[in-house]
């Protein structure tokens, strides 16, 4: 008795669903631009600066609107407050004050003396200007470099149409983690930055698996029509594309459930990354390459063996 | 291919064994115990390996990327080649006017011609790393490109040298303190409770002089007319009191002289802080309190005047510092003295302190994410998979331990995204073996023998396992090359991760699965 989530000879008609899924992605890769350009990210002080404090009231539940009172006096400017994990925390976020990173100290200074002896300070950072802005160069840096790696990686092991379908693929996973972002506000700081390469890592992994499946089909099946290759693929693959997102959303969900507050907006978006470098492993790589001519010839430098019996 | 000759076993296992050994000094609770070269004095301790290391993140501390202030060391550079060209011209007799700083550079204007050849020596002998330009007698003296290179890296070397005295005065804590970029130290300090103390240790400059008093002028004279005699200068108080005191610029004893300060008590049991001065400081301080009883003289730290008291007699070796202070401000300002004035100001940029309480709390928290994690693809593998799926379980146990061993023998750091990224292996670990088994399910369905399945299984497996393991394996070198910190960790351990899972997917699952075969010798497979 097996656990089989994905019969055994499915034979779905994805290509089907091309014209349909390419109108979703476009509107979800326009919607995600159009919302980044007006709506915007809710920039972490890793990007913008400021001064973010954790503080945890060892005498009871933190009163959130007596520390905002007590912050207030201090004019600090823009100070967002929010409960965090349990009802004993609470997250202090300062905007960047004017002034140098003198200033700022001094902010910090000054939040924790009002705080006084009930709240222990869990956690303090601090993101002068300077450094805010070289994180964010760095984090569009890491991403931008990471996709023409793989992009380049593909065209090699590849030929030219898969490597431009990858990228699509990709940058849509990319785009519209953005645009899931920006729509919900959740906070876009450095470890947003990881889990947007995480996914794209993901991603790649799933749309290179479904790749080789094709190239191999591609050189097996020379008779076959492109489009009935490209499916067929994709049902081969199948079985192992839900096992492979089951395995590790299974892991994502322990770091949820049980991971603390610090890790789980990265899980979250990593389980958004599954599901999204999945859609488009299947639909978008695939659909792109269906709008190609794919060769069929035998490539001797591809460095798949076809092993004897299978000629 | 099951050809899985007897030494390939042999490697197998014995990577497996290395990791075990590598990976159990971390079974060891007490990381306080351990002795300064990472091993304990359990029965542990006869193993090379060592604990992992601790992210900032998961054990408490202070991350600090200070930026040194070059501007501040390059005024005082000039203001001092500027009070030595003022000596100089004076011994020479050549006569001068307009000499200040400006801006980058020391003017001067030579009143006379004849004496510009004389000038010149003088501006050459002040030392290499200077550019002089002219224009007829006026003369501008700055800095070169090389000399302020070499100006930026000397008190880059001397910062990080005081702040490892001021932080880490017993050389017992293993604090980070490097150099990043041209102008930035960073300090990374494990286990600190009270993050602020740090910045206040590093906020002083600590720059100790004791200068005499000009007599010549009031500061209430001095304040109304707007200037001061030449030579002096004019400096506020450090009581908050309003006070201001006209001293002398020339510097009879400073900090550098020192050898020893201490928080003590003064006759009227106020803190205060003791100090001995070296036998140089001692015989100047001699000599200057000699020649000038009756007159007082400022103690001025980082630009204010502490206390000014009056000379009563001749002072030689040692001496003490009264002023507004608390107990706990001398001793932290007889610390700062002990290790020596900062050559200019720090200034934070970034700051990120974990409390060891959210650091214990992140462990925690990892570790039943991990547990959770790793109970339910194993569960999940054996439903799916049967009698492979818990070789492939035996696998992931294999990659989990490991992962734990690389990161102990290479001492990378492990941080709370860093675990993270162990579980998120772990889901995705298992991919290379369902890559197998999918193929191997087919190569069944398409009637071959079990032994021809599992060989082709794996043969095609490979090369999709390798091309996108090296994909993620991009992703995660870009994230270690641009992040820092936390994020820095995560890309280690997703890149160690990969590594393992490759690893123990090909080799490990496949010996198990051929001592499985050996063992029980079916002809029929049901995968």
């Amino acid at each position: 008795m097996r656990l089989k989530l994905v019969k055994n000879d499915t034979n779905f008609d994805f290509l089907k669903l091309q014209k349909m899924t390419m109108v979703l992605s476009i509107f979800l890769v326009l919607a995600s631009i159009g919302l980044f350009a007006t709506v915007g990210l809710n920039l972490g002080i890793d990007f913008k600066g400021g001064i973010l404090l954790e503080a945890r009231n060892n005498t009871g539940p933190a009163d959130i609107s007596k520390v905002r009172n007590d912050l207030d006096t201090l004019k600090l400017g823009d100070v967002s407050l929010q409960g965090f994990g349990t009802e004993t925390d609470v997250l202090i976020r300062i905007q960047r004050q004017e002034g140098d990173e003198k200033a700022q100290i001094a902010a910090i200074k000054a939040v924790t003396d009002i705080l006084g002896s009930d709240f222990d300070i869990r956690r303090t950072e601090f993101v002068g200007p300077t450094v805010g802005a070289e994180l964010a160069e760095k984090g569009v840096l890491a991403v931008i470099c990471a996709l023409m790696a793989i992009l380049v990686y593909i065209w090699f092991r590849f030929e030219w149409q898969f490597s431009i379908a990858a990228i699509l693929a990709l940058s849509h996973d990319v785009l519209t983690t953005i645009g899931l972002f920006s729509l919900t506000s959740f906070e876009f700081n450095l470890a947003t930055v990881a889990a947007i390469l995480t996914i794209a890592g993901y991603s790649i992994n799933d749309t290179v698996v479904v790749f080789d499946r094709v190239r191999e089909n591609l050189r097996r099946y020379k008779s076959y029509e492109q489009r009935d290759i490209l499916n067929r693929s994709l049902n081969e693959t199948l079985s192992r594309t839900v096992m492979t997102s089951v395995t590790t959303l299974l892991a994502l969900t322990a770091i949820v459930i049980f991971g603390g507050a610090v890790l789980r907006d990265f899980a979250l978006a990593m389980i958004w990354g599954v599901v999204i470098g999945t859609y488009s492993s299947v639909f978008i790589a695939v659909g792109m390459l269906s709008r190609f001519d794919l060769k069929r010839v035998d490539q001797d430098d591809d460095g798949v063996e076809v092993p004897e019996y299978e000629r | 291919m099951l050809q899985f000759e007897g030494w390939k076993k042999l490697l197998v296992l014995f990577v497996i064994l290395l990791g075990v050994i590598f990976a159990l000094p971390n079974l060891s609770s007490n990381q306080d115990d351990m002795l300064a070269d990472g091993s304990d004095g359990s029965v542990f301790g006869f193993l090379p390996g060592k604990h992992i290391n601790l992210g900032l993140d998961l054990q408490g501390g202070s991350h600090l990327l200070l930026r040194v202030d070059m501007d501040v060391v390059e005024q005082e550079r000039l203001d001092s080649i500027g009070e030595t060209i003022r000596q100089e011209f004076r011994n020479e007799k050549i006569r001068f006017a307009g000499l200040k700083v400006d801006g980058k550079a020391v003017k001067v204007t030579i009143r006379n011609a004849e004496d510009a050849s004389k000038a010149k020596t003088t501006f050459n002998d002040l030392g290499n790393g200077l550019t002089i330009n002219s224009d007829a007698l006026d003369y501008a003296i700055s800095f070169s490109e090389g000399g302020l290179t070499e100006l930026q890296s000397n008190t880059i070397a001397q910062s990080i040298e005081i702040i490892r005295r001021r932080l880490d005065p017993e050389g017992t804590k293993e604090p980070v303190i490097q150099r990043q970029g041209i102008d930035r130290v960073l300090v990374q300090l494990p286990g600190v409770d009270d993050p602020e103390a740090v910045k206040r240790l590093l906020g002083r400059t600590a720059k100790l002089t004791f200068q005499l008093v000009d007599m010549r002028i009031t500061p209430q004279e001095a304040i109304e007319r707007g200037r001061v005699p030449p030579g002096s200068i004019l400096l506020p108080s450090d009581n908050e009191d309003g006070r201001s005191f006209v001293v002398e610029k020339r510097v009879m004893v400073s900090g550098e002289m020192l050898e020893n300060a201490t928080a003590s008590f003064d006759q009227n049991n106020q803190p205060a802080v003791s100090f001995q001065l070296d036998s140089a400081g001692a015989k100047r301080f001699g000599r200057v309190t000699g020649a000038n009883i009756g007159r007082p003289f400022a103690i001025i730290l980082d630009g204010k005047v502490v206390s000014a008291p009056t000379i009563q007699s001749q002072i030689f070796g040692s001496g003490q510092i009264t002023g507004n202070f608390t107990v706990a401000e001398t001793n932290e300002l007889s610390l700062i003295l002990r290790a020596g004035a900062l050559p200019a100001p720090l200034i934070v940029m970034e700051e990120r302190s974990i409390g060891p309480g959210l650091g214990a709390d992140s462990i925690e928290a990892g570790k039943i994410a991990a547990i959770v994690g790793l109970c339910l693809v194993i569960i999940y593998m054996v439903l799916s998979y049967g009698t492979f799926g818990i070789l492939a379980d035996m696998a992931l146990l294999v990659n989990v331990i490991l992962i734990i061993a690389a990161l102990s023998a290479l001492q990378a750091t492990l941080t709370l995204p860093g675990i993270a990224g162990i579980v998120l292996t772990m889901g995705m670990a298992v991919d290379a073996n369902v890559l197998i088994f999918e193929r191997i399910r087919e190569e069944l369905k398409r009637g071959r023998s079990v032994m021809a399945a599992i060989d082709g299984g794996y043969q095609r497996a490979i090369s999709t396992i390798v091309d996108s393991n090296l994909t993620t394996l991009f992703a995660a070198s870009f994230l270690y090359i641009f992040g820092s910190g936390p994020i820095k960790g995560f890309a280690v351990t997703l890149g160690i991760g990969i590594a393992t899972s490759m690893f123990t997917a090909v080799m490990v699952t496949r010996l198990f699965i051929v001592l499985w075969l050996e063992h029980k010798k079916p002809n029929k497979l049901v995968l």
